[in-house]
């Protein structure tokens, strides 16, 4: 049997990476078990945005200004742990901008960074002129836009597996190509480690970071989460001299990731990578887990991207991303202990925040567990939050 | 009523397909990539009098289904078509799949984006030749065998006035051959396995050389012809020059492919063809949901019906077996997917053919796999991914650091395979060092993310004006017919 742990980790997305990352810095023995690869769901299907302009005021705001503190001084930390040869993260505050292109879109956008600002988000309005001078290849019909400098972007594969090899320096085990199958019990309903299709690892706590999948995983543990994938699509193009300097997306953005709607929703966000290629989302689309290309929503992105880019037009797609998002019906992520299973954490529900969202993520559950006081309040992420329905038993 | 057989790829396989779709009486959309129907197997010269097409096998066989296919009144040929999705189109109630081409020049500055649309779909989208990297691989100069070929065949036109034919497998034979018809001269081809790999190949498979020995016995005699020597157990270990090939390193190599220390030797060349097998071209199939097998192949049943209803798939992408099999295989797909069985008369010689040839054909690749021993030739500079030009020892020093397993986060912190050509170079060869690495420097033991490098939903560039442009239909847009009681 492998060694006892005092947490294990299931998924190695970067919510799990980032847990393993702040637990083995607090000094607690994890082990990391993941079913496929690193970052092989959700997390390697992103930009990898790391953003505070699309949130109002709240409890998701307060927990993503806390993780931007994390991510501006990451990559000096991990130098630390990281064996060398290991890629650059590519963290950068390019900052975003955002913006309208019609009169009505202007007046709600330049409410809405008024209502961002008093909790603490630069949020610069800039005139016509303006955003044509951040951003000199914009559609010139834009009527406002909104420059959010604290806005970043980090390569998110690149740095899930830098939270994990730095894990590991700390003397984490990482377990890939292992699905957990079920739990070891202990008295009550405890969890006292997990079952995989190849072996039994004990812990003293396990911590469900799964994305989109924690609802499964949940339920093979004993327990109930709420969590589903809701779809998003994500077009690469080739090469070509840098043209987009900040992220751009339109205003519509902030009104479809708070959105409920099941049906397909698509908004700009456009922005360059160190490589060259322009990555263009996005899309909206709850379709349980289905995968296939969802041509209707790779239109729909390329329409919208022309809009604000007109030079997209000539550009050439060579590569599309779909992936899963891990959707919450209250929009809230669920970071904390499980209501029925003792010794058992959610880490998941960040939807598109969880590259963003993942470092305070890390170090909130990492307080939670050794009862130091926590960089946020964790209150409005608590799991036992959620209305639990009927069917769902209290394992004996 | 009449079903619509929608066929992607005007090689062997595809021109069969349709040949014998219109022969059960079905409607056929034929796509094909290049110009000109033929694929990458027949070349049209693009000067009739400048080139030669008796080194072009079964010439005559293409010349008959072209002319029927492009003639005849139930076939559309669309040429200059890249296919580049293929959907599902779930909530539409009509045909099941929707193939998305663009038409025209892929250069050029408006192409028509069409969809297509019928009750059954071959898949024939043949392979491309696979090249192991060397150090100086990436010199001009060093071309694919079927590079060369392809340009002896269309254009009249030697890759080089000193040329070797290097690799594994009998398609160096028709590359020499090609070379030496357009007056290069071939100062050897080096064939990677051993001279007894190659007789054990071959020579029990006497129904196969009497199948092919006209065929071969036209190459040998090219080569005998041009005293162009075959020689065994030899790689291309390394090209030399500055700004392209000035001569190669030669070296003699085990059973394994590991290069025989103290056995290199200099040959001063201007050009050299390399190949060293084929890599299907899958990304259609995989897009259309089709299943592969363990052995990365379309899964294909006896009528060549993939996993998905109403597709099929022929030739190299259900096994590399070269223009014969992919005939054979074409003509089953195109019978059955118009609604003929397996069991009717006509097909009874394809079924044969096939059956025989299958089996033979697979004796012959075992005879030239690569051998594991090859990433032994690579230096540290020796560059894998040529379009994002990621090094041998950039590649391997990540993956030592980041020890990742899966090939998706492979590629995004290494780079190789997110370039242009979207890992069709380099793929195989990263998934092949990824493996190795695990055996030798303690990196991954295995890759846990089951990903594999032909996954490509975007099977060619498309541009964002033609995304958003309306799609001409073409095909049926009718119901499905249950024309299934026929199977």
């Amino acid at each position: 049997m492998p060694r006892p742990s005092d947490v294990i980790v299931v998924g190695a997305g970067i919510v799990g990476a980032a847990c393993a990352y702040a637990l083995s810095r607090a000094g607690f023995v994890v082990t990391v078990i993941e079913a496929k690869a690193a970052a092989s769901g959700t997390s390697g299907q992103g930009e990898g945005n790391i953003l505070v302009s699309d949130r109002g005021p709240g409890a998701e705001l307060v927990l993503a200004q806390y993780s931007l503190t994390r991510w501006d001084r990451i990559e000096q930390e991990l130098a630390e742990y990281l064996p060398t040869g290991f890629p650059e993260l590519e963290y950068e505050l390019k900052g975003g901008v955002v913006v309208a292109t019609t009169e009505a879109g202007a007046e709600s956008l330049l409410a809405f960074a008024g209502t961002q600002r008093p909790a603490g988000v630069t949020a610069i309005e800039l005139d016509h002129d303006g955003a044509l001078a951040l951003e000199p290849h914009l559609n010139p019909e834009v009527t406002a836009a909104v420059h959010y400098p604290q806005d970043a972007q980090v390569q998110p594969v690149i740095a899930t597996e830098a939270l994990l090899a730095a894990a590991r320096t700390l003397g984490a085990a990482t377990i890939f190509g292992e699905q957990v199958v079920g739990a070891l019990r202990g008295p009550g309903p405890t969890i006292t480690g997990v079952r995989t299709d190849r072996d039994e690892y004990p812990a003293s706590q396990v911590i469900i970071a799964c994305g989109p999948w924690s609802a499964q995983v949940a339920e093979t543990l004993g327990s109930w989460l709420p969590v589903r994938p809701r779809r998003g699509v994500l077009l690469v193009t080739t090469r070509m001299p840098h043209k987009i300097f900040h992220k751009v997306y339109d205003a519509d953005y902030v009104g479809a990731v708070v959105s409920d709607d099941h049906g397909l929703q698509t908004s700009s966000v456009i922005e360059s990578t160190a490589a060259g290629t322009v990555l263009v989302g996005s899309s909206r689309r709850q379709s349980g887990f289905d995968q296939s290309l969802d041509l209707h929503a790779v239109r729909e992105i390329a329409r919208k991207a022309i809009t604000i880019f007109p030079f997209l037009a000539d550009a050439s797609v060579m590569r599309v991303y779909g992936g899963l998002r891990p959707f919450m019906p209250d929009h809230l992520p669920v970071i904390g202990p499980d209501p029925l299973v003792s010794g058992l954490w959610h880490a998941t529900g960040h939807e598109g925040a969880g590259i963003s969202l993942s470092l305070g993520t890390g170090d909130l559950i990492t307080s939670l567990i050794t009862g130091s006081t926590s960089p946020v309040d964790p209150r409005p992420y608590a799991p036992a939050r959620l209305p639990r329905p009927d069917t769902v038993e209290v394992p004996a | 009523m009449r079903q619509t057989v929608v066929v992607i790829g005007g090689g062997p396989a595809g021109l069969a397909a349709a040949d014998a779709a219109l022969d059960r009486g079905a409607a056929v959309v034929l796509l094909e990539s290049a110009p000109r129907l033929g694929g990458q197997f027949w070349r049209h010269p693009t000067d009739r009098s400048a080139t030669d097409t008796s080194l072009q096998h079964n010439w005559n066989a293409f010349v008959a289904m072209a002319d029927r296919v492009g003639s005849d009144p139930s076939a559309t040929v669309i040429t200059s078509a890249q296919a580049w999705a293929i959907d599902h189109d779930h909530g539409q109630g009509d045909a099941a799949f929707g193939v998305q081409a663009a038409v025209g020049s892929a250069d050029g500055p408006s192409r028509e984006m069409i969809t297509v649309r019928g009750h059954a779909l071959i898949i024939a989208t043949g392979a491309h030749d696979r090249t192991l990297p060397f150090p100086g691989w990436d010199l001009p100069g060093v071309v694919t065998g079927g590079a060369a070929q392809a340009m002896a065949k269309a254009e009249g036109i030697a890759v080089g006035q000193r040329v070797v034919v290097a690799g594994a497998g009998p398609f160096l034979l028709p590359v020499a051959a090609s070379l030496a018809a357009v007056g290069a001269r071939v100062i050897g081809v080096l064939e990677a396995s051993s001279r007894r790999q190659v007789v054990s190949g071959w020579l029990p498979q006497s129904p196969w050389l009497a199948a092919k020995a006209p065929e071969l016995a036209g190459y040998a005699t090219y080569l005998a012809r041009h005293r162009i020597p075959y020689r065994t157990g030899l790689a291309v270990t390394r090209a030399h020059g500055n700004d392209s090939v000035r001569g190669i390193t030669v070296s003699r190599i085990d059973s394994d492919w590991r290069p025989v220390p103290g056995t290199a030797e200099y040959l001063d060349v201007d050009a050299v063809c390399v190949s060293h097998g084929f890599t299907p071209r899958l990304e259609l199939a995989i897009a259309a949901g089709c299943a592969l097998g363990a052995d990365r192949f379309v899964a294909v049943d006896a009528a060549q019906r993939t996993s998905v209803p109403n597709v099929f798939c022929a030739g190299e992408p259900t096994g590399i077996g070269g223009s014969d099999v992919a005939l054979a295989e074409g003509r089953i797909a195109g019978h059955v997917a118009a609604g003929g069985a397996i069991t009717d008369t006509q097909l009874r010689p394809a079924v044969r053919r096939r059956r025989l040839l299958r089996r033979l054909t697979g004796a012959i690749r075992d005879a030239h796999r690569i051998g594991p021993g090859w990433t032994s030739w690579l230096t540290d500079d020796t560059v894998i991914c040529r379009c994002e030009e990621t090094s041998y020892g950039a590649l391997r020093s990540t993956l030592i650091a980041t020890r990742t397993t899966g090939l998706r986060p492979a590629k995004l912190t290494t780079r190789a395979g997110l370039g242009p050509c979207q890992g069709r170079i380099c793929g195989r060869t990263v998934e092949e060092l990824m493996t190795d690495l695990a055996s030798t420097d303690g990196g991954a033991d295995q890759r846990s993310d089951g990903v594999i490098i032909d996954r490509r939903p975007i099977a060619s560039p498309v541009r964002f004006s033609e995304l958003t442009a309306q799609a001409r239909v073409v095909g049926t847009h009718e119901q499905m017919d249950t024309q299934e009681e026929d199977r």
